[in-house]
């Protein structure tokens, strides 16, 4: 097991002994695994404003029924970049780059990721993704939704359709080449100490995540080279009146992104499986149910992607087979979150806001995932298919599924990546902020669907203007929702409380160094000598001899 | 002592959930009406699971309220909560439970998505009435330049194999009402191959088989009924069909649902049921001529708002004011 020195090998152009990063270091092809994982979270929340404001702009559109504030060419242009960046630019960054660079070497006990390099590399491909897709504004911006399925897309604004082609080839490529590093990181490089089943089940994730990236990517890869090629080159791959098929393209998209919903929440279900039990000073239920059902959900996952088109050309076996097959998603991921709640029960649980917002995406996850069970099957689907009512469901899963676990991580290891605590009260008023704003915004939106409001118009039928109007001031709650969280993070990154090598009494590996941690994470490796997730069970031993109390 | 009130409480609280959840899911009031044969049956469905999601989401959000409150860690309380790993017989019954639960609604989805007709389009008998009277329609559209009007011939030359096609009770047997329907940007065109007319609005009679052949002139577009609970996307290239039977006289809309361009959401018209004897007087009326309501207005709206080529238009006026293909 001497690959848990490989890295001191690597020979690092690094300064001699920092105490700390100076700010010019994260704008620099740095390798260190926490500087890449800082970049990465800052770099997407950018993207957030960013695509939150177009979201915004949106819904000051849908405000009422009429196409007056934005041309319906440039609504279609936000519709469209606002949900790339959310995916491509936000939430998997953040997680899988951000949280995961920066995490996964510190809980296995390692000095940094596999290949160094190749990790400042891949998140070097995200910003000029992002300025792509920023400057084909300039070409009248991509209008066929992040979906882009001809002959839509190869007939509109061709430009910018290309640029944001190329967006998402180097996005897919940072994470192919991320996934890669990931695995070969955990496989290889924990500590000796540890056992795999002692592994913290962020990682478990993160293996999960990043075999399923491996897998998917590439054919989303392939599927927009030929559009690419058929916008620009005269290729008629899914031009039908030449030869081709438009369904081919929605099976190979659908290949990947399907799973690319499980891409951005598995890394997520890993944060809420570190943030719960340290809270909740529990040992995480089901620990061995927890990590087999990333793998479960990332194998059947591969085998949904068909529930998108049950309206398109699809064959009625295929309705039938994929049915069942997203039905049974269902079951791991139930397992994850009935795991989570019973690793509530007899703990005693601290309200601080990373437990809030761990809590408050419990709440939110399970009524997306239950629209999501009425949504895969058949019958169901073709009635609100394309409708507000998927809108409401995927948002319920990533807005409450996946950004208030991204929130929840960060209030957690905040302190760990900058020694200072963030401020408890505005971070009760973020929460409390979101969880009204994202309610307000997208629980109406199930009753637009079904009562027949088709999604991704600029203008609509009338009678849905009341409805329509609850929604957009839901917005403005979530856009103010921000203002509490950016100034915590800036007021605290600089004058917050000192937080202490571990402030939460966490058992993971990462809690063991300085915060923030040295820049080969530590001067001795450390070595494991209990599990991740051993809460309270010192004391039970103890308590016959003594008081002892873990706590700082 | 503690046993008996413990599960008293639980037994009330399994009874009210359950009273709660079967009243959400019958009152809840978010479908529109019913029109078609197939919506109570995607309606019921819609119910069941409903209610068995309001149960569970109780369930579940009840044990995080309850669990939050009474397991926080109040002012000055230290250490650590019970160190409880897992519970095997606990994690077997929650795995348990919900995989019956799909399996469940995996069959039922099967049943009604087959008595829906999901299961059967392209049923044969129809086809031969059917296809080659619209295939040649179409072919004398063939000499037309456009790409567009290439497609549309593909899909009409082969018979669908995709969409909701006859439900059990008609199945093997030729619909009542054929009726070709093409989607363009922004709007739809139906044409009645058996009567000539050709309208931007659809009308049938009630309670009469109909089945519409769906086809795309330009982009993706997704006819949608809401109160049908219909909705088959019209693929360039790809023929798809819709079969039902209306079951209310009324004026319903028709909704594009597949993102189509800028004007997408103003892609709209409505479908207007009629009892058999207005829909004979309407088709007398219109026989031969094709009455297009929609294209004046389709006019206007194209050139003044959607930034439409006027050739576009003048193509969509051709078709409609002179449905008889030589002219074409
Ligand atoms: C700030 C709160 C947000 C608001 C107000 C908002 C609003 C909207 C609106 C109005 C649409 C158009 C829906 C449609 O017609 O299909 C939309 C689409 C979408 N949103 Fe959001 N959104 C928000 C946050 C998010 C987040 C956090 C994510 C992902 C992590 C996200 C992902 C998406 C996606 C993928 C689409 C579909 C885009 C497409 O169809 O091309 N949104 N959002
Ligand atoms: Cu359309
Ligand atoms: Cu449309």
């Amino acid at each position: 097991m001497a690959q848990a020195q490989l890295p001191l090998d690597t020979p690092l152009s690094l300064p001699e002994h920092p105490k700390a990063w100076k700010w010019y270091d994260y704008f620099t092809f740095n390798v260190d695994h926490k500087v890449i994982g800082i970049q990465y979270l800052v770099t997407a929340f950018i993207f957030y404003l960013i695509g939150g404001l177009m979201a915004v702009a949106m819904r000051t559109e849908l405000a009422t029924a009429d196409s007056d504030f934005l041309d319906p060419n440039l609504y279609n242009a936000f519709l469209t970049n606002h949900g790339t960046i959310m995916i491509f630019l936000w939430v998997v960054p953040a997680a899988i780059g951000g949280f995961g660079n920066y995490l996964v070497p510190l809980m296995i006990g390692a000095r940094d990721m596999a290949f160094p390099r190749l990790n400042a590399l891949a998140f070097w491909l995200n910003p000029p993704a992002g300025a792509l897709l920023l400057a084909s504004f300039l070409f009248g911006g991509a209008q066929a939704g992040w979906t882009s399925y001809p002959p839509l897309s190869t007939m509109t604004a061709t430009t910018a359709q290309s640029m944001w082609i190329l967006a998402i080839i180097l996005v897919g490529t940072s994470s192919i080449l991320g996934s890669v590093n990931f695995i070969v990181t955990i496989w290889k490089m924990k500590v000796p100490s540890m056992r795999w089943n002692q592994l913290p089940l962020f990682c478990w994730a993160m293996l999960a995540t990043s075999l399923l990236a491996l897998v998917s990517t590439p054919v989303l890869a392939a599927g927009l080279i030929l559009l690419l090629f058929d916008i620009n080159f005269g290729t008629s791959f899914y031009k039908p009146d030449a030869g081709g098929n438009v369904v081919i393209y929605q099976h190979l998209f659908w290949f990947y992104s399907h799973p690319a919903v499980y891409l951005m929440i598995l890394p997520i279900f890993g944060i809420m499986s570190e943030v719960i039990p340290v809270h909740a000073r529990k040992p995480i239920f089901g620990y061995q149910a927890i990590a087999y059902s990333s793998l479960a959900i990332c194998c059947v996952g591969l085998f949904v992607w068909v529930h998108h088109m049950f309206t398109s050309g699809t064959p009625p076996w295929m309705r039938m087979f994929f049915t069942i097959s997203t039905l049974i998603v269902a079951v791991p991921t139930g397992v994850k979150i009935f795991s989570w709640v019973a690793t509530l029960w007899g703990g005693k649980i601290r309200l601080n806001s990373a437990m809030l917002f761990a809590i408050g995406l419990m709440s939110m996850f399970v009524l997306g995932g239950l629209s999501g069970v009425t949504l895969g099957t058949a019958p169901v689907d073709i009635h609100v298919h394309d409708t507000y009512y998927v809108v409401a469901h995927f948002h319920y899963v990533l807005f409450g599924g996946s950004v208030f676990g991204l929130y929840a991580g960060i209030y957690h290891w905040f302190p760990k990546m900058t020694g200072r605590l963030l401020d408890e009260r505005l971070g009760i008023l973020h929460f409390v902020l979101t969880l009204i704003g994202t309610n307000l915004t997208f629980l109406p939106m199930h009753e637009l669907g079904l009562k027949g409001m088709p999604r991704r118009v600029a203008m609509y039928d009338p009678q849905f203007e009341p409805v329509n109007l609850i929604c957009t001031i839901g917005a403005f709650v979530l856009a103010f929702s921000i203002i509490p969280f950016l100034i915590n993070i800036i007021w605290s990154w600089n004058k917050g409380k000192i937080a202490g090598d571990n402030p939460w009494g966490g058992l993971t590996l990462e809690w063991t160094t300085s915060s923030p941690p040295l820049i080969e994470n530590w001067e001795v490796l450390p070595v494991v000598t209990k599990g991740p997730y051993d809460y309270g069970i010192e004391r039970r031993q103890e308590s016959t001899d003594e008081d002892h109390d873990e706590e700082e | 002592m503690e046993q008996i009130p413990a599960s008293i409480w639980t037994l009330t609280a399994g009874v009210v959930v359950t009273l709660i959840s079967f009243w959400v899911g019958h009152h809840h009031g978010l479908l529109p009406e019913q029109a078609s044969e197939q919506a109570p049956l995607v309606d019921n469905f819609f119910d069941i699971m409903l209610t068995i999601g309001t149960a569970l989401f109780l369930v579940v959000q009840g044990a995080i309220i309850l669990f939050v409150i009474r397991y926080r860690r109040r002012a000055g309380e230290e250490g650590d909560g019970l160190p409880v790993e897992g519970n095997l017989p606990l994690e077997a019954f929650w795995t348990a439970i919900p995989a019956l639960i799909v399996i469940f609604l995996g069959i039922y989805s099967v049943d009604i998505f087959q008595r829906m007709g999901g299961l059967n389009p392209g049923d044969h008998a129809m086809h031969s009435m059917h296809a080659p009277k619209s295939g040649m329609a179409v072919v004398a559209q063939a000499p037309s330049k456009t790409t567009s009007d290439a497609t549309a011939l593909l899909a009409a030359a082969q018979p669908p194999e995709i969409g909701i096609g006859a439900s059990p009770d008609v199945q093997g047997k030729a619909p009542d009402l054929v009726v070709d329907v093409a989607g363009m940007q922004y709007a739809w065109i139906f044409t009645y191959p058996d009567s000539g007319i050709v309208s931007g609005e659809l009308h049938i009679p009630v309670g009469k088989d109909v089945q519409l052949n769906l086809s795309a002139r330009d982009v993706i577009h997704s006819f949608w009924v809401p109160q049908f609970r219909l909705k088959q996307d019209a693929i360039p290239g790809v023929p798809t069909e819709l079969r039902f039977k209306a079951t209310k006289v009324g004026t319903y809309p028709v909704v594009c649902a597949e993102l189509c361009g800028g004007y997408h959401g103003a892609m709209r018209t409505q479908v207007i049921v009629h009892t058999p004897e207005d829909f004979e007087t309407w088709r007398r009326q219109n026989q031969g001529i094709a009455t297009a309501p929609v294209i004046p207005s389709l006019r206007d709206r194209h050139i003044h708002e959607m930034g439409v080529t006027a050739e576009l238009v003048a193509q969509v006026e051709a078709i409609a004011h002179d449905p008889s293909p030589e002219k074409l």
